[in-house]
């Protein structure tokens, strides 16, 4: 036998990453973190509301406009346009998701000056071009018939569609076959000002720039933007539908793709960082989780099964999933209630807590090594309400979690045992 | 052997050698986050699996994290997870590899594990059964739920249909099901030796710390003498067009891909290779390609089109084009209007506008790579792997700048024929 390996002291110092709050001359903020050793510049940045501005009978509005800010703008038309990004390879883009429109853009710091000057136009003067708006429309319904009959994206939509119904998460984010079809230039142009309002902007800058050069740069981009009114965020989450219920969808295919969800908790919920440490026993990344040993390791019936928790904007949920063969969907199903039924009843062991800690406190500098990753997290960051002093404290907060806060979470999400499931596939004896 | 190699951008040369038992060693230094990426690299893939045991390399790879003499089953996961680090492996044609990225103070611990691993697997029965049942769900969750990667199989399948290129990495279903403990040791014990092997430390360390500690833990292995031989059927060059179709009733979307064989990057004609990276990006590379803006913009007959082309491959590559229909156009009017863009682009080349931009994109790519020290290792253990060397890689971007016009249409026109081309139909039923 081998003698263990001494246990590493948990350092706990967060990142060494400075965030300098940049601010320009009209008022528009930034978060910059200066790194010139590669020639390179990353900016991410998000709206806040994204899908959940759809109006009802227009799912998939935010995501087709997603794709047609970069399509033309300006005087360039969109081949121009996007031939002006490949002639200086600079990557631009857009995603609509459920609480936020997301806008990236990555370019050689040589490129700069084309770089920014095309995300301005993006941002402030998209064209909609006719042949550009029935292009990305076939695309997008191209999209949602590929994946029509895709067991994982049926059961996706079937979890929110029962767990919001009525409310916009309930609806998919990239719409439906019939609801983008009808979507037209003239509506999508007058929805945008609305999805890229100033309320709730946050931008940060990774990269090959100086904090004078950006915030000379930043009114140009987002300065002239609507300032738009702040949302609140509800105090208490939506609750979620259809807890205790199970549905089917059939799908000829041998494997049943299993989801559930349960409540969750909010990002500033005072348990959310306990609850966070919960679900890494339960259902984590690593390989040691009680999911992975009890379905994958132990018993062979999946090949991935995990959970998160997913804070919304409007709600919580906990959620998870696996796939494994119809026969045995129903067994499936059973380990992963009664582990989390332990869990609520017994609670994690002490050692468990300082695993699932360890973990998360030494995986924390590996969101943090390349310039996208790192402006990716800060945005996250920022999106929730934080701020750049959280990269030092975030480490001390989870090693500062006991059993019997774990507990607690456990209690609190796992207490009530009814779960919303939703399966695709023919599985035996599920419902 | 030492070479020290330098990139212009790269902050530090890239270093490699080889340890006293075989096992080569390459060094990336990325000082930026305390962070490294630890990869080793066997030079056997899915196409080194004995015939009638498809999918033995791939159900090793997932045996290799059923413990070891030192360490029982599930032990290293534990440390690996206590330290925060994360770990993973992936099964190709021509490599496995298995990775760990952790916190800089844990290397060593990460290679003393990897190096245990290299003999000591312990293969005890009672994993087995659960394993092979694991990776049967792996397989009808990629291929049985999908009826595109079923088309790919049997797309592939036509390509290569002497080669083992031609058979999936996972396996078939059937061979897997059969595949035992006994199938499992003895490629373990053919291929998991230093001198098969390559490892990639890539982030916050240097070439003097990564020998030292390879010394200390790789380098404690016994060599076993010499690397073993791929032994592999060849291709023949193919003589005819081909066409497979699959209809099923969950399509409904079609598609449609068409590929062809090609030369590698180690085969002797790398300019050809070089230019068909660029054939690519012409045809293919996004939305100023000239399949998209002929198909997807001008003519208003795609959705989506895009070609895809991995030259870093032991025996033959293959170049592919794949393009999906706007609604309501035919299947058979999309073909005739991606047949008329592809001749077109045979009899006349790129203009100078789309090579110069296929160039600029491919370079900067490169560029990118550099910011991410995962992607660095990546590219280093994949290229070492089939053969080329870490000089190879430095000098990519300089041989795509060096590749004229002319031989971009030449290689075009040698392998992207009617002729050999393989085409695959994914239909509603």
């Amino acid at each position: 036998m081998n003698a263990p390996l001494p246990t590493p002291k948990l350092n706990t110092a967060g990142p060494a990453i400075d965030v300098q709050t940049v601010r320009s001359p009209g008022g528009v903020e930034a978060w910059l973190v200066e790194e010139h050793s590669l020639p390179l510049i990353a900016v991410d940045f998000a709206f806040d509301g994204g899908c959940s501005r759809d109006p009802a009978d227009a799912a998939g509005s935010a995501y087709l406009i997603s794709g047609l800010l970069d399509e033309g703008a300006g005087d360039l038309d969109a081949e121009a346009f996007q031939g002006r990004m490949a002639d200086h390879a600079i990557g631009l883009g857009f995603d609509a998701r459920r609480d936020d429109f997301h806008g990236y853009l990555q370019t050689l710091s040589t490129h700069r000056d084309t770089a920014f000057d095309l995300l301005g136009l993006a941002l402030n003067q998209p064209r909609f071009d006719a042949d550009a708006v029935a292009r990305v429309k076939a695309q997008v319904v191209a999209g949602l018939q590929r994946q029509a009959k895709n067991p994982e994206t049926l059961c996706r939509n079937a979890l929110y569609a029962s767990a919001f119904p009525g409310h916009a998460y309930g609806r998919p984010e990239k719409g439906d076959i019939d609801s983008v079809s009808r979507l037209e230039a003239p509506a999508l142009r007058s929805l945008t000002p609305a999805l890229l309002d100033r309320a709730g902007l946050k931008i940060v800058v990774v990269g090959d720039i100086t904090a004078d050069e950006l915030a000379g740069r930043l009114d140009a981009l987002f300065g002239a933007l609507p300032a738009g009114a702040p949302r609140q965020r509800p105090a208490a989450p939506l609750p979620i539908q259809g807890l205790g219920e199970t549905h089917v969808i059939d799908l000829d295919v041998p494997q049943t793709v299993l989801r559930f969800a349960g409540p969750g908790l909010m990002w500033d919920d005072p348990d959310f960082i306990p609850a966070s440490v919960l679900n890494h026993i339960l259902g984590g990344s690593a390989f040691t989780s009680r999911l992975f040993m009890e379905v994958r390791e132990k018993r062979g019936l999946a090949y991935g099964v995990s959970s998160s928790l997913l804070p919304l904007r409007e709600s919580a949920m906990l959620v998870g999933g696996t796939a494994t063969r119809n026969d045995r969907a129903a067994e499936s199903m059973k380990v992963i209630r009664e582990e989390m039924a332990k869990l609520a009843s017994d609670g994690p062991t002490e050692h468990e807590v300082e695993e699932a800690k360890r973990y998360i406190i030494g995986s924390y500098p590996l969101r943090f090594d390349t310039s996208p990753k790192i402006a990716g997290e800060l945005l996250s960051l920022a999106l929730r309400g934080d701020t750049p002093d959280f990269l030092a404290s975030r480490n001390q907060r989870f090693a500062a979690v006991t059993l019997a806060d774990v507990r607690r979470a456990a209690a609190r999400l796992f207490g009530q045992p009814d779960l919303l499931v939703e399966a695709v596939g023919r599985p035996v004896g599920l419902a | 052997m030492n070479n020290h190699a330098r990139q212009p951008g790269l902050a530090e040369p890239v270093e490699s050698f080889r340890l006293g038992n075989g096992l080569d060693v390459v060094v990336v230094s990325d000082r930026r986050a305390p962070v490294v990426t630890h990869m080793v690299w066997y030079r056997n893939g899915s196409a080194d699996d004995p015939a009638g045991k498809s999918g033995i390399a791939h159900f090793l790879e997932h045996l290799m994290f059923k413990g070891t003499q030192r360490w029982p089953a599930g032990e290293f996961s534990k440390i690996v997870a206590g330290f925060g680090g994360q770990e993973n492996a992936f099964t190709s044609y021509d490599y496995t590899a298995y990775f760990q990225r952790v916190p800089k103070e844990h290397l060593r611990a990460m290679m003393d594990y990897e190096a245990d691993r290299m003999t000591g697997l312990s293969f005890d029965e009672s994993v087995v059964g659960p394993e092979r049942d694991v990776v049967l769900e792996e397989r009808r969750m990629r291929v049985d739920s999908d009826p595109a990667a079923q088309l790919g199989e049997e797309f592939s399948a036509s390509l290569f249909f002497h080669h083992p290129y031609g058979t999936p990495i996972i396996g078939w279903e059937h061979e897997i099901e059969r595949l035992n403990r006994d199938d499992a040791f003895a490629y373990y014990q053919r291929f998991y030796t230093p001198e098969n092997a390559i490892l990639v430390v890539a982030g916050d360390t240097d070439a003097a710390e990564v020998r030292s500690l390879a010394e200390d833990t790789y380098g404690r292995i016994a060599a076993r003498g010499a690397a073993p031989v791929r032994e592999r059927p060849i291709e023949p060059d193919p003589r005819a067009s081909r066409r497979v179709q699959l209809n099923d009733p969950r399509v409904q979307q079609p598609s449609l891909r068409r590929g062809w064989l090609t030369p590698t990057y180690t085969s002797g004609t790398a300019e050809e290779v070089f230019a068909l990276e660029l054939v690519a990006e012409i045809l293919g590379g996004g939305t100023t390609s000239r399949l998209y803006r002929r198909l997807c913009a001008e003519d208003e007959l795609a959705a989506g089109a895009s070609a895809y082309f991995m030259g870093s491959m032991v025996d033959r590559a293959a170049f592919q084009l794949s393009v999906s229909p706007r609604p309501g156009v035919a299947m058979a009017t999309l073909e005739s209007g991606l047949d008329a863009a592809l001749a077109a682009f045979l009899a006349d080349g790129p203009s100078e506008l789309e090579l110069a931009r296929a160039r600029t994109r491919l370079v900067a790519e490169t560029v990118f790579a550099r910011d991410n020290q995962a992607s660095l290792a990546r590219i280093f253990g994949s290229a070492l792997a089939v053969g080329e060397t870490v000089a190879d890689v430095l000098a990519w971007p300089q041989r795509i700048e060096a590749v004229p016009r002319e031989a971009v249409v030449e290689a075009a026109r040698r392998y992207l024929r009617p002729d050999r081309s393989v085409t695959g139909l994914l239909l509603p039923a």
